[in-house]
């Protein structure tokens, strides 16, 4: 079976996030004083081919773990949905 | 005495590597990312560049190169291996120095000449300098900003670990830290001390001809480290 596996990549909670800060900056010169606790990372998306949803999802995690994210600087989340992209 | 000097795609640094190595009395040879064993040397130099584009983080892809297992296997017996800029983020990957480099803190590329002071002198690569000497020498850098868990900046320096760090102050450098690294890290090194990572550039500072030479002592270390046949 084929997933889609989304992973979304932030800088470490409590780590400086200088570009957070920037576009939090620039969202109060906009006139959007309540946007807060702004945090920029990346996403990445990718198909894996497993039996189970949470096969996949351990794969993935041990490709963030290796290679994907930093775990020193950075935390991230992944959420599987079925099927491969279109 | 021959030093390796470590050609990834997109390094940019290595004929300073190879020049300044030379000029201290060295032998420089390349080394090709794809090879699994290194050549005849006594020590390994990653020198700055960008490194697969810089691609996901800064030397998070030129870790994996078959040549990487290689340097693993030779700091592993001692040898001693020098990470210049991009060299030093792709150490920090690959597990051979603590830490991370991350974003400037002001998000912008900084290309200049800082001062750093010398914390350490018994490693390979600052010996020929005295301690708490500070010297003038180039950065170029967009991801420079070193950062470790707070508990682990504590062992850093219990265990003095901490080789560089920036030291502006003194000669009245308005941003003394450029990039935000925590304590004013600039170069650290392994608890054995043969591998060290710097943000700063000693090789491109390393010939009088430029206006000064006072990254040459790097390679000077490093040289007479070799014939004093420290490892």
């Amino acid at each position: 079976m084929s997933w889609r596996v989304h992973i979304r990549i932030l800088p470490r909670a409590g780590l400086l996030d200088p570009q957070g800060q920037a576009v939090e900056h620039a969202l109060a010169a906009l006139r959007f004083p309540d946007a807060s606790n702004v945090h920029v990372g990346k996403a990445i998306a990718l198909d894996v081919a497993a039996p189970s949803a949470e096969e996949a999802e351990r794969r993935v995690r041990t490709m963030c773990e290796r290679l994907l994210a930093n775990p020193v600087t950075e935390d991230f989340e992944i959420a599987v949905e079925p099927g491969a992209r279109a | 005495m021959r030093v390796a000097v470590v050609r990834f795609p997109g390094s940019n640094c290595e004929p300073e590597a190879c020049r300044a190595v030379e000029r201290a009395g060295g032998e420089a040879v390349y080394a090709w990312h794809r090879d699994t064993e290194l050549p005849q040397v006594d020590a390994v130099v990653l020198p700055g560049g960008f490194s697969y584009g810089d691609y996901l983080r800064s030397g998070a892809i030129a870790r994996f190169s078959p040549i990487m297992e290689a340097i693993r296997r030779h700091a592993a017996e001692g040898g001693p291996v020098l990470g210049i800029c991009n060299g030093f983020q792709i150490l920090c990957e690959a597990g051979l120095l603590p830490g991370a480099l991350v974003r400037n803190a002001a998000l912008k590329y900084l290309s200049r000449p800082v001062d750093v002071r010398i914390e350490r002198t018994d490693t390979p690569f600052t010996s020929a300098y005295r301690p708490g000497e500070v010297i003038r020498i180039p950065i170029g850098h967009g991801d420079g900003r070193y950062v470790a868990p707070e508990a682990l900046l504590d062992e850093l320096e219990a265990r003095q670990q901490i080789v560089l760090r920036y030291a502006g102050e003194a000669t009245g450098d308005p941003s003394p830290n450029p990039n935000g690294s925590l304590r004013d890290i600039a170069a650290v090194c392994n608890p054995q001390g043969n591998v060290v990572g710097m943000m700063p550039h000693p090789e491109r500072l390393a010939d009088p001809v430029l206006g000064s030479d006072a990254g040459h002592r790097v390679f000077v270390s490093l040289v007479s480290s070799l014939v004093r046949g420290e490892r």
